[in-house]
């Protein structure tokens, strides 16, 4: 382990890229062939092609025989003309779907960025009777997942919307407030942040005739955006991959957030695989972009945030 | 640590009194507003919201707890209240026979009329400035003119054919006035609209016999609402849908341990569900630390790269990637049948065969799961002291026996409650069941929904929304077993939590 013959070494590196390689091609699969298939004519394989040709050579379909954009244009919602000149309209609405999960994204996000932040800061530095009790029970609330109350969640806004459509299933107003209680995992990741933030600072304030609010204010505030930064990426890409809560409340196609849309591709009656392919390349990109650029901070956020009790 | 307090209340009492004032009348009328609308349980959280929040914001005792009041709140309301309401489900009939209240549920039947064929005839609106008469061509009567803005009754009178009728499409936009009207014929004949284009004499199916009991017109026969089944019932048993929703007490819990049809199912899926979950967290553990010992090794390059590309699967949103394999492992034209064959001459059947089935959702949630558990293990074992590991090496330890008695029991106590975490989500990892097979295939012979690759969760779900018989009330009562289920687990990942932090306290102190 620590001196190794140079021989003993080239072979062990040998095997771990090698493991590493073959294990990256066949995590990479699905990257690939959806890539294919986006590019790739019409929707599926008829099945009579599949048997018609056996062994390696059938492997050369996973490629695109003749590329075609027809599915990217219509997952950017735009008419195809085909070479025969039938126009192909796209089958259902992927721009506005992405626009509803980012703006009920964003909203939600931050309905949840200053609710969090501000209640960490209280749990952090005010002393407040019975903290220590309520922060043991947020802690066990918030391990109950959401989509266990589905039922009831359904029958309150069923029956809020006979008192306003606006409240009620089928709007986007409902699924906002409902995502508001995915609140205390980011309290606990901002507290944990407050936490290592040095007491002389707000000593200081005090000192200086600060008010807790000014503290929190002129103080915390502007040393928690980076963690702030974070949480809100976190929040809004957990809303915009929620999938039961939405299906639950949300049933038209024109109100559908794109995790409820995007299963409608695959419906066995009407299976749209190559402009499912592009329309997911299209949906998941960015959200991936996002999320590879925010996920240094996320294990650290997660592990700390929780375990600083 | 904390913030003096002494400065409390020095800022001007007198504005911020009037906005908490403001604030607490708005919500106060709120809850009168929905309470009036017969929704007394919204009415009284809303006024629970009002009374804290005119408390914790009006007086100056509670400065501290204004900081935390709307996060409490939000919690209590979207996750409390949701949670107490789905155990009160489950004592109910909540169904898709057992829908509305009993107040409803008796206006639709009041509201069910037959038409008499004998008086149907067909309709015209006449305009008449801002008002409109009804022209019947087939008896040769005209209304007396009305708005037709809300319910009316106007009498027929002998006319001669009108010269202007609306067109049909304008007399359908009129609709919701033409059915709050009836019309009375000179000989007391009171007939109103029963159709799109017809007017007749209607006669109700129920009509109302007193507070609780309802009369059938057809045959006379008198119903009578039970309050413990949620139906109204005829003498002879009978029930008559619409019910409404009522507390059945045990009844779900019975239905659950009693009937065969539903016990059995139930009892193969919470054992799935537990192999499912465990045998997730075992492999996407397992797979992890390997990954990361090997990506920890000081002399692999291009580190970042790998690392990279490893956890890419766990950037990609979940629901992208769970109908991405469902479309690679389609039985008939996806990709993974196609290299199968060609290579092997096989062609799994991936969704019909539950042995097949089940192993592709494991499959599939490894891909999804590793990536965490790789980061995570990355972390944990940077914490391992290296010379603990070389002092092994030295007394000639191989690098397998290092890991297994050096490196693996020191990170084992700091995982455990991000495993029991895991294995509680995976417990209730419905998104991956629903997108990949919705529980399927079948199993035979149930009473409700289940398929072989179904958890306890989405068994759930397929229950309440996916069937045409929705059983809310039903899946109320499955839903409380599985929270007693998750909130054991919550505890000990708590009591967990609690360990690993103290530790970590003691060892940096």
């Amino acid at each position: 382990m620590i001196v190794e013959r140079p021989a003993d070494l080239r072979r062990k590196k040998f095997f771990a890229h090698g493991f590493m390689i073959c294990f990256l091609i066949l995590i990479m699969f699905p990257f690939f062939v959806i890539v294919s298939i986006s590019l790739r004519e019409g929707n599926a394989m008829s099945s009579a092609s599949l048997v018609s040709q056996a062994g390696w050579a059938s492997l050369a379909k996973l490629l695109p025989q003749n590329p075609t954009l027809e599915h990217w244009y219509l997952a950017f919602g735009l008419d195809y003309t085909r070479a025969d000149g039938t126009v192909v309209e796209p089958p259902y609405p992927v721009m506005l779907w992405m626009w509803n999960s980012i703006k009920i994204g964003v909203i939600a996000g931050i309905g949840v960025l200053s609710v969090a932040t501000i209640s960490a800061y209280a749990f952090s530095r005010i002393r407040i009777r019975g903290k220590a009790a309520l922060l043991d029970g947020l802690f066990l609330i918030q391990m109950f997942p959401t989509t266990l109350a589905l039922v009831a969640i359904y029958a309150i806004f069923d029956a809020l919307g006979e008192v306003s459509p606006f409240l009620g299933l089928d709007s986007h107003v409902a699924l906002i407030l409902i995502y508001l209680s995915g609140v205390t995992l980011h309290i606990w990741t901002i507290k944990g942040y407050f936490d290592g933030v040095d007491t002389a600072l707000d000593k200081a304030a005090a000192i200086d005739g600060a008010t807790p609010w000014q503290t929190f204010r002129f103080i915390f505030l502007p040393l928690a955006v980076p963690i702030m930064a974070v949480v809100f990426v976190l929040a809004f890409i957990g809303f915009i991959n929620d999938y039961p809560i939405a299906s639950v409340l949300i049933r038209s196609e024109s109100q559908m957030t794109l995790a409820v849309g995007s299963r409608l591709y695959l419906n066995e009656f009407r299976y749209l695989w190559g402009d499912f392919a592009a329309a997911a390349i299209l949906s998941g990109l960015p959200i991936t972009v996002v999320f590879l650029i925010a996920q240094r901070y996320l294990v650290s956020g997660l592990g700390d945030g929780a375990v600083k009790g | 640590m904390t913030v003096a307090m002494r400065e409390v209340g020095a800022g001007p009492a007198l504005p911020r009194l009037a906005l908490v004032g403001a604030g607490t009348l708005g919500l106060l009328w709120a809850a009168y507003y929905l309470y009036a609308l017969q929704q007394p349980l919204f009415g009284a959280v809303l006024l629970a919201i009002a009374c804290g929040f005119a408390v914790i914001y009006g007086a100056n005792r509670f400065y501290g707890a204004r900081f935390i009041f709307p996060g409490v709140a939000a919690v209590l309301t979207f996750i409390a209240l949701p949670i107490g309401f789905t155990i009160y489900l489950g004592f109910t009939n909540y169904s898709s026979f057992n829908l509305l209240d009993f107040e409803r549920a008796t206006e639709v039947l009041l509201s069910r009329g037959a038409a008499d064929p004998a008086t149907e005839q067909p309709f015209a609106v006449v305009p008449e400035g801002e008002q409109y008469r009804i022209w019947l061509p087939d008896s040769g009567l005209l209304s007396a003119p009305v708005p037709l803005t809300g319910p009316a009754s106007v009498a027929l009178t002998p006319a001669a054919a009108p010269a202007t009728l609306l067109a049909a499409r304008d007399a359908i936009r009129l609709r919701d006035g033409l059915q709050a009207l009836t019309l009375t014929t000179p000989d007391g004949l009171a007939i109103v609209n029963s159709g799109l284009r017809t007017f007749a004499s209607v006669t109700p199916e129920y009509t109302r016999a007193s507070d609780q009991i309802l009369r059938r017109s057809s045959d006379g026969a008198s119903l009578t609402a039970d309050h413990s089944t949620g139906f109204y019932v005829a003498a002879d048993g009978t029930q008559v849908p619409p019910g409404w929703r009522v507390g059945i007490g045990w009844g779900n819990f019975q239905k659950v341990f009693q009937s065969e049809g539903i016990r059995a199912p139930l009892l193969s899926i919470f054992l799935w569900t537990l192999f499912f979950a465990g045998t997730s967290v075992v492999l996407t553990f397992a797979l992890g630390l390997a990954l990361a010992v090997i990506l920890q090794w000081e002399h692999l390059r291009f580190k970042a790269i790998y690392r990279i590309l490893l956890i890419l699967p766990y950037a990609v949103p979940a629901f992208i990637s769970i109908l991405v394999f469902r479309g690679l492992f389609n039985q008939n034209f996806g990709e993974i049948n196609l290299i199968l064959e060609a290579l092997f001459g096989i062609r799994p059947t991936w969704f019909t065969d539950a042995g097949l089935a089940r192993t592709m959702i494991i499959i599939v949630n490894c891909w999804l799961g590793y990536p965490y558990m790789m980061l995570l293990a990355m972390g944990f074992l940077q914490g391992v002291p290296e010379d603990h590991k070389k002092a092994a090496a030295l007394e000639g330890a191989s690098s397998m026996r290092v890991f297994f008695t050096i490196t693996l029991p020191q990170i084992i106590p700091p995982f455990l409650p991000l495993l029991i975490a895991s294995f509680a989500f995976n417990f209730n990892n419905m998104v991956l069941v629903l997108l990949l097979t919705s529980g399927g295939p079948d199993r035979q012979g149930t009473l409700v929904p289940a398929g072989q690759t179904d958890i306890l969760a989405s068994f759930t779900y397929r229950m309440a929304f996916d069937d045409s018989a929705t059983q809310f009330g039903l899946a109320g009562a499955i839903t409380l077993m599985i929270f007693l289920v998750v909130a054991t687990l919550s505890y000990v990942n708590f009591v967990a939590l609690k360990r690993a932090a103290s530790r970590k306290s003691a060892r940096s102190a």
